[in-house]
């Protein structure tokens, strides 16, 4: 407690009040295989949230904000926080609203929280990230959408006759949406091919990759066996009655052999990013539960971690991979901290040569001179300490929920562990990241 | 989703009464039941309002007033006529059931409907237009009064029906005349013949209305009705086709047919009438209307009809007796997830409260949201509804729910041990204020509160299988259980929308224990050689929903053999000896539905029966339904149940027992318990003891009701 007053009042330290989380809980995260799945974004955060909510020592309306990160609305959940909230029988009066920095949504939901609270006007906020990956929907080109559109503007048979000459069937071709999501409108590069530049650029070869990788499945089958997930994950039930438990990506026996066999997932025949150390396409949500000191005297809460500080950067699009390397850099300045206080950290696996760019940028000197602005380079980050029970590469990236898993994670894992300072980071597609430092109580 | 207090509270503006609102209400009005008054361009507003009820009813009282106020418009001669009820959440449910319990004399009846034909037809002959604007339950005479009107505009709520046929009857206020006349007559015999409600958009779909509109919109609507004239619809040429003669006589031996598979024809009178009035004057509505006054005077008289009646009466008591003025229940939790409990928490969570469920096995609670997704599918709810109903139902992998729900309700395995341990876990957890409820259909209650902290909030909760089904639900006390708790229990079950009825705890309680009576006796009489399919035309004969041996083979023959056998360690039964027939039957593990293979064998759930010609029996019927009359003396003379008018409706909705009979005690009545009682006796030397009559013939309390 004093070590974390000491954050709180620490002169750099944004005045205002503690905020706690309390609780939080995630769903299994599923794998999509091909289809939609079960469960739709909103259906992932009720899911979740029931549970958690039912186990909290408050009543449900005593929250009152709800903010939920969620980049592939559907379009009959627009505003996917307010229809959770309902759903989840937290009132009429539940003011909800969601947020979208694509793959730092579920991370931004909890800074935007953490700062109501700090800043004295919220108490007690349910604060989450969710998507279903597999609901991503199938649209029209633009171009068919014009031709129907004339089609309608038709007035004769003849006329209308006349347009079907101009139709070309290519223009039906269904785009994915989720092909177009993770692909940078700008820079027109997928996401995967940003991490190629960085593998390139810091010379990440293929087997340091897929060792990250194989460590990601590893440390995740490590922590179902070891059910370090017991509590994070809240199962659920289908309405066809299938249970899910557990996250079903991980795979405890791969190997530097089998990933090897793996082709170039985004630049055939000679790239190096494969679809084995990359992140999964998922389905899942996760929340938190944020309180000021007043709500954790109120109805006697058990805080586990306090939310320090936050930090947010931006770099170019095409090397949106090593973002997390500023904002980082960024937390850790507000902070006077020394990267070598942080005794965790979880660092979101979009790309395995993403994370290990970001590695390589933390202990280059000249790099951190010249671009962090710090005379020395930043530290070395001993790989024991960062993403211990996996991360997407094994469990998989339902895009909006992903800050808000390795936040939740953060906090469980240095409980387990019994240490005190964690710092969870992500790299967002378009060339952001967000950065949280927490601490445990 | 339930609304929220402002909406809730600003939604009570929502009724438009047009110039009722303004007008003077309460004092000086001349009618006791009517609401009236005119508005600008001359358009006579009339809400029926009656007095002292929540829901509008047909009564005399009503009709004669309606007579007056036909006296003024005729000499007014307004614009218009808008007919609308004022009451917040429905139309007008239909004549008052009481006041045909009362019914004496033939001749009475006919002057009474002729009078009320009289006036509402004189409602239908006035020369203004009139709209009936309605909302909420329109059922019976109410939808009749609308009838009347030239158009009838619904609220999206509203919901139409001729419920008549269920008891006993068919329509008599002239609905059987103006709806087939009015609509598609073999839709509006089929509506009437199964006394099916339908929502607005059918009803639309049907012609029985001719626009669904929101509330919001009634001013407007009833303005253009007015002002651009009002078209009337010639019935289409399908329609007058089929009111020929010929048309008819074919269409009516189809419904006979249909009706049959339905209903034994010779138990339920009223549909017969129904079709030989429209087979016979279904080109007439004058003619049509006059038969229907004969008809429906005939029918009021028959047994049939008063017994239903009185079913239906005891149903109102039992809603009653649930209306205990408890705080409405919020949240409930359920521990085991077995087919009681899943269906428990289905239907509760159907109902609109919040359900936890609970199972060691959590693969249990995934069936169980299965099975509540199945039951949205079976009742048709939109997607919306059953994702509200799936949302409102908890998995609860840690039993939590235990600490935060209003009545945690126990469905584990029939064994004390396992339920004294879940007692103690929730009892621990529990709030001070909650009630612990038990689902046990065989261990008396005594036995399960032994250690329980706090017995007096201790309470049994006896659903039957299956819970959307069986309106029923044994409300099971104990010695050491308060009165607010039973109390709280029957409400509880009331919110739920199922019938509750104490009962002491002891074996089997009421219901089961009746039942086993007949459920033994039929499979004494099978080791006898009777074959089943003998046994079964017997029953059904006599008005059982199903015969004794395919109802043991659905239930499970594991189950039933478990039941007598825990009930004849408790009861004692006069000879001791189980029947052997299904002891085997259950050694080779041939359960009945389930395995496929009982009594009978079983094809997509269907028993395949011998067919037998053999006529049936009385001397059978009595063997089957005498000992359950007996056991049911039985229990009153034990206390099990105090009220025998609640033990006729116990039957009636605990166990099918033939409806149009009133209740097994009631059917003593009408036979007569000398005859009974000589029978029994009889049966006592022929087969043996278990039939000689239990004392309690001789208790004066119960004679008096027999009488």
């Amino acid at each position: 407690m004093t070590d974390s007053s000491e954050g709180i009042n620490s002169p750099t330290h944004p005045s205002g009040r503690p905020v706690y989380i309390i609780d939080g809980a995630r769903t299994p995260f599923l794998k999509v295989r091909g289809k939609p799945g079960p469960f739709s974004p909103v259906d992932l955060a009720v899911l979740c949230g029931r549970p958690l909510l039912l186990r909290q020592m408050f009543p449900k309306n005593a929250i009152d904000q709800v903010i939920l990160g969620c980049v592939n609305v559907l379009a009959n959940e627009m505003n996917p926080a307010r229809i959770a909230a309902l759903r989840l029988g937290m009132g009429e009066t539940m003011r909800a609203f969601t947020v979208q920095i694509n793959c730092g949504s579920g991370m931004l939901s909890v800074d935007i929280g953490y700062r109501m609270i700090r800043e004295g006007s919220r108490e007690l906020i349910l604060a989450g990230g969710t998507d279903s990956l597999s609901h991503a929907p199938v649209q029209f080109k633009q171009s068919a959408i014009e031709w129907l559109a004339d089609l309608r503007g038709a007035g004769s048979f003849k006329k209308r006759a006349q347009h079907f000459r101009d139709l070309h069937p290519t223009d039906f071709k269904p785009e994915i949406a989720l092909q177009s999501g993770l692909t940078d409108p700008l820079a027109g590069l997928s996401m995967g091919e940003t991490a190629e530049i960085l593998a390139h650029l810091f010379s990440i070869s293929r087997d340091e990759a897929d060792l990250f990788a194989i460590n990601s499945h590893h440390r995740l089958a490590q922590a179902q066996k070891g059910g370090f997930l017991n509590g994070e994950i809240e199962p659920m039930i289908s309405t066809e009655g299938e249970l899910f438990d557990q996250d079903d990506g991980v795979r405890p026996d791969c190997s530097l052999a089998s990933l090897a066999k793996l082709k170039p997932a985004f630049e055939k025949p000679f790239g190096q990013v494969t679809a084995g150390n990359s992140s999964q396409v998922t389905d899942g949500a996760s929340w938190v539960i944020l309180a000021s000191e007043a709500m954790v005297k109120k109805y006697a809460l058990n805080p586990r971690a306090v939310i320090i500080d936050s930090a947010w950067s931006a770099i170019d699009p095409e090397i949106m991979g090593l973002a997390p390397v500023m904002s980082i850099a960024a937390l850790l300045d507000q902070q006077v901290r020394e990267f070598d206080k942080i005794d965790l950290w979880e660092i979101n696996e979009a790309f395995a040569s993403q994370v290990l760019a970001c590695l390589k940028a933390f202990e280059c000197a000249e790099f951190c001179r010249q671009f962090l602005d710090c005379q020395s380079p930043l530290g070395r980050l001993n790989q024991d300490r960062l993403n211990v029970d996996g991360g997407a590469i094994s469990l998989g990236h339902p895009v909006g929920a992903s800050g808000n898993r390795i936040v939740l994670h953060l906090v469980n894992a240095l409980q387990r562990l019994n240490l005190k300072r964690g710092i969870a980071s992500e790299c967002i597609g378009g060339g952001q990241s967000g950065a949280m430092l927490i601490e445990t109580i | 989703m339930s609304y929220g207090k402002l909406y809730m509270s600003i939604l009570e503006r929502e009724q438009e009464l047009g110039p009722l609102e303004t007008s003077q209400s309460g004092q000086g009005r001349p009618w006791q039941h009517w609401q009236m008054a005119g508005d600008a361009q001359g358009v006579v507003w009339l809400a029926l309002d009656e007095k002292g009820r929540e829901v509008n009813t047909i009564t005399q009282a009503v009709l004669d007033e309606l007579n007056d106020i036909l006296d003024k418009l005729d000499h007014d001669q307004p614009k218009g006529l808008v007919l609308r009820s004022a009451k917040r959440t429905n139309f007008c449910v239909g004549a008052d059931i009481n006041q045909f319990q009362k019914v004496v004399h033939g001749q009475d009846i006919t002057d009474q409907l002729r009078k009320a034909h009289e006036i509402v037809g004189r409602l239908a002959d006035i020369s203004i237009p009139t709209i009936a604007i309605i909302h909420g339950n329109c059922l019976g005479g109410g939808l009749e009064l609308a009838l009347c009107c030239d158009h009838r505009l619904a609220i999206g709520n509203a919901r139409m029906g001729l419920p008549e046929i269920l008891l006993g009857l068919h329509p008599g206020l002239g609905g059987t005349a103006r709806l087939t006349s009015l609509i598609d007559p073999l839709k509006a015999m089929t509506l009437m013949l199964t006394g099916r409600s339908v929502d607005a958009n059918r009803a639309k779909a049907l012609g029985l209305v001719d626009k669904v509109i929101e509330e919001r919109h009634v001013l407007k609507a009833v303005d253009t009705l007015v002002n651009k004239g009002l078209r009337t619809k010639h019935a289409s040429l399908k329609n007058r086709l089929l009111a020929t003669k010929p048309a008819r006589r074919l269409e009516a031996r189809q419904m006979r047919s249909k009706t049959a598979e339905k209903v034994n024809m010779a138990h339920y009178p009223a549909p017969e009438a129904l079709i030989a009035l429209w087979e016979d004057h279904g080109e007439d509505i004058d003619a049509m209307l006059q038969a229907e006054v004969q008809s429906f005077a005939k029918l009021l008289q028959s047994s049939t009809a008063q017994n239903l009646i009185r079913v239906f009466s005891l149903r109102e008591a039992m809603k009653r007796a649930a209306k205990t003025g408890a705080e409405a229940f919020q949240h409930i939790h359920v521990i085991g997830a077995g087919s009681m409990g899943r269906d428990i928490a289905a239907w509760c969570s159907y109902k609109g409260l919040q359900v936890t469920i609970f199972d060691r096995d959590f693969n249990m609670v995934a069936r169980a949201v299965k099975s509540t997704a199945e039951m949205c599918a079976a009742k048709h709810l939109p997607h919306n509804v059953t994702r509200e109903v799936l949302d409102r139902l908890i998995p609860d992998r840690y039993n939590l729910g235990v600490a935060s729900a209003d009545l945690v309700i126990e469905a584990v395995p029939e064994e004390i041990g396992i339920k004294q341990t879940v007692y103690s876990h929730a009892e621990a957890k529990m709030r001070p204020d909650a009630l612990l409820a038990t689902n046990t259909s065989s261990i008396p209650l005594e036995e399960l509160a032994k250690q329980l902290k706090k017995p007096e909030q201790f309470v049994g909760l006896h659903f039957f299988n299956p819970v959307s089904k069986m309106q029923l639900v044994e409300v099971v006390g104990h010695r050491r259980a308060d009165q607010q708790t039973i109390a709280n229990a029957k409400a509880f079950v009331g919110q739920i929308d199922r019938l509750p009825v104490e009962v002491a705890s002891s074996a089997g309680f009421l219901v089961n224990r009746i039942l086993s009576a007949y459920l033994l006796e039929a499979m004494q009489m099978v080791d006898e050689g009777v074959p089943p399919e003998q046994l079964d035309a017997a029953a059904e004969d006599f008005g059982m929903p199903v015969g004794p041996i395919e109802l043991a083979d659905r239930v499970g023959l594991d189950i039933c053999l478990h039941v007598a056998e825990t009930l004849s360690g408790q009861l004692s039964f006069p000879e001791g000896s189980l029947p052997g027939k299904i002891r085997e039957l259950v050694e080779k593990d041939w359960n009945g539905l389930k395995s496929g293979q009982g009594f009978y064998r079983w094809q997509a759930d269907k028993p395949e029966k011998q067919k037998d010609n053999s006529p049936v029996s009385k001397e059978h019927i009595d063997r089957l339904i005498l000992p359950m009359i007996n056991s049911c003396v039985a229990c009153l003379r034990e206390g099990v149940i105090v009220d025998p008018e609640l033990l006729d409706g116990a039957m009636v909705f605990g166990a099918g027992f033939a409806p149009f009979r009133g209740g097994p005690l009631h059917y003593v009545r009408k036979r007569g318990s000398e005859d009974i009682l000589t029978t029994l006796e009889r049966f006592a030397e022929k087969y043996g003891e278990r039939f000689r009559p239990d004392p309690g013939w001789q208790d004066l309390r119960i004679v008096d009701f027999l009488e």
